[in-house]
């Protein structure tokens, strides 16, 4: 039987962290990640879950103590966001290297200067070529979905890697909607318990982890990593095979939306795919055969099947939540990069919205629709959507 | 001997235990620990000090010669394990009876 609950974002992590009563958990509370930690300090102190927490004066401590409790051969998981993520980068980058399966909740908030607590993309998008698993959610019910996903995925045999779980900082973490939470037997027997084949704490069989690795192996050890991102994708459909079992639901690389006889598509992540979904709605009832894929999976990239369910459409645009300063927006970039293969590719328009937390409205998407229908696009140049000129 | 390729590596940087102990850090060193056993008072100052853990200790019931001609019994210090040492010389300056004297390393092994 599951059970709906009206949470918001910061909740249904913590109500799947509940779920999956990790041995430890350390995270240092940083807006607008804060009451991820404060509801599930709430489950600590009531004795509903057996995790151990540990309190530490800063992210970089944080994210510290979560690898050496991940060594040792714990189930762990960390949270955070913006200035966080970025002070505890030192530890962050050298987690997929070890091979630490630990998992992320990053409620995404733009990064200082100037300082800003809203959302944008900027936090994770600079952490995009570092190996850890990325996964972005538009919604209270995906983030929880998605957290279930990504303990699975990072404990995988042949993965090991670690998984950030990606939401909209207030927009959806601050949001109350209806969650369905299933049932806690049925995800607790999907989530399983961790088995590491080794781990520091098992003093029969001793082994070093992170030694200094010169240019005589430090290459071989980053390729291995790389074959642990590619495991990724198929195992990512497996589980999600597996998971809608329990849910009903499908787990895709990213969700196509009225797609298949698109005229122009919008592409964008998280929460903003709320807003162009109706948008889209509206704007079929009026006869404009508009559509919008929404990536999910971000870190390893689905370029082959992105590229099969856009090769078809006359035109696309790609509405990013962050800027790369002097190189192609993030989303635009990957898009760009998919369809290089084909010999006929849709045109394309890069968007760039929403810094800070600035909000987007249908009317815009319908505006940025209206121009790719239009065809008066080039994609060598990115264009502003509710930026005062 | 041929390195492994990353097919053949452990995951991730992970290597056997121990793997230091193969590491003989003491080619590092540019002088050497000469320690004279006739002044030293076992008094564990060197063994201590070490940051390298390079002087091994025994206990010994039957004692050794040392300062001042007297036999010293429990715990005492053996000859600098040259593998780790990688002469910092640390030793020498704490050594309360100077039974340690730091020699270039070019001449301790050509005096040999």
């Amino acid at each position: 039987m599951s059970t709906w609950k009206p949470l918001s974002g910061t909740q249904a992590v913590a109500d799947a962290m509940r779920q999956i009563n990790p041995d430890v958990v350390v995270a240092y509370p940083i807006t607008p990640q804060t009451p991820i930690v404060e509801f599930f300090a709430q489950y600590v102190a009531n004795g509903i879950v057996s995790t151990e927490t540990i309190p530490v004066e800063s992210e970089h401590s944080a994210m510290s103590a979560t690898v050496g409790a991940a060594a040792a051969g714990a189930r762990v998981m960390c949270a955070t966001a913006s200035q966080g993520l970025a002070l505890m980068w030192e530890v962050v980058a050298a987690v997929p290297g070890l091979r630490l399966p630990i998992v992320m909740p990053v409620v995404n908030r733009a990064l200082s200067a100037p300082i800003n607590i809203h959302c944008d993309h900027s936090d994770t998008m600079g952490a995009t070529t570092i190996g850890w698993i990325q996964i972005f959610s538009e919604n209270g019910q995906e983030v929880y979905e998605n957290m279930l996903l990504a303990i699975r995925l990072a404990e995988h045999p042949d993965i090991l890697l670690p998984a950030m779980v990606m939401q909209d900082g207030f927009i959806t973490g601050h949001s109350v909607e209806n969650v369905e939470i299933f049932d806690d037997d049925k995800i607790k027997a999907f989530v399983g318990e961790r088995n590491p084949d080794r781990c520091l704490l098992d003093t029969e069989h001793p082994y070093t982890i992170g030694p200094l690795a010169l240019p005589d192996y430090y290459f071989e050890i980053k390729r291995q990593q790389e074959e642990a991102m590619r495991h990724v994708k198929k195992i990512y459909l497996e589980t999600g095979k597996e998971l809608s079992k329990i849910t009903g639901k499908e787990y895709p690389y990213f969700e196509s939306y009225k797609l298949d006889d698109a005229d122009a598509a919008i592409i964008v992540l998280s929460s903003a795919a709320g807003t162009a979904k109706d948008t889209v709605d509206k704007m079929r009832a009026e006869g404009k055969k508009v559509g919008l894929l929404k990536p999910k999976l971000f870190r390893p990239f689905p370029y082959k099947e992105v590229r099969t369910v856009l090769k078809d459409i006359p035109v696309v645009g790609v509405l990013d939540r962050s800027m790369a300063f002097g190189a192609y927006a993030p989303v635009y970039a990957e898009i760009k990069n998919a369809l290089f293969e084909l010999d006929k590719r849709p045109k394309l328009q890069s968007y760039v919205f929403g810094l800070g937390g600035k909000d987007i409205f249908k009317s815009d998407i319908e505006k940025a629709f209206n121009e790719l229908l239009s065809g008066k696009v080039n994609s060598e140049e990115e264009r502003y959507i509710g930026l005062r000129g | 001997m041929g390195k492994k390729g990353w097919r053949e590596l452990m995951r991730g940087a992970d290597l056997p235990s121990a793997s230091s102990l193969e590491y003989k850090t003491g080619s590092w060193r540019t002088s050497r620990p000469i320690w004279d056993p006739d002044k030293c008072t076992h008094c564990m100052f060197c063994v201590a000090y070490c940051p390298d853990m390079a002087i091994s200790i025994v206990k010994s019931e039957e004692g050794v010669k040392g300062f001042n001609g007297r036999i010293y019994k429990g715990t005492v210090r053996l000859e600098t394990d040259l593998d780790f040492c990688k002469g910092c010389g640390i030793c020498a300056h704490e050594c309360p009876t100077h039974a340690i004297e730091m020699v270039r390393e070019e001449e301790a092994t050509s005096s040999k």
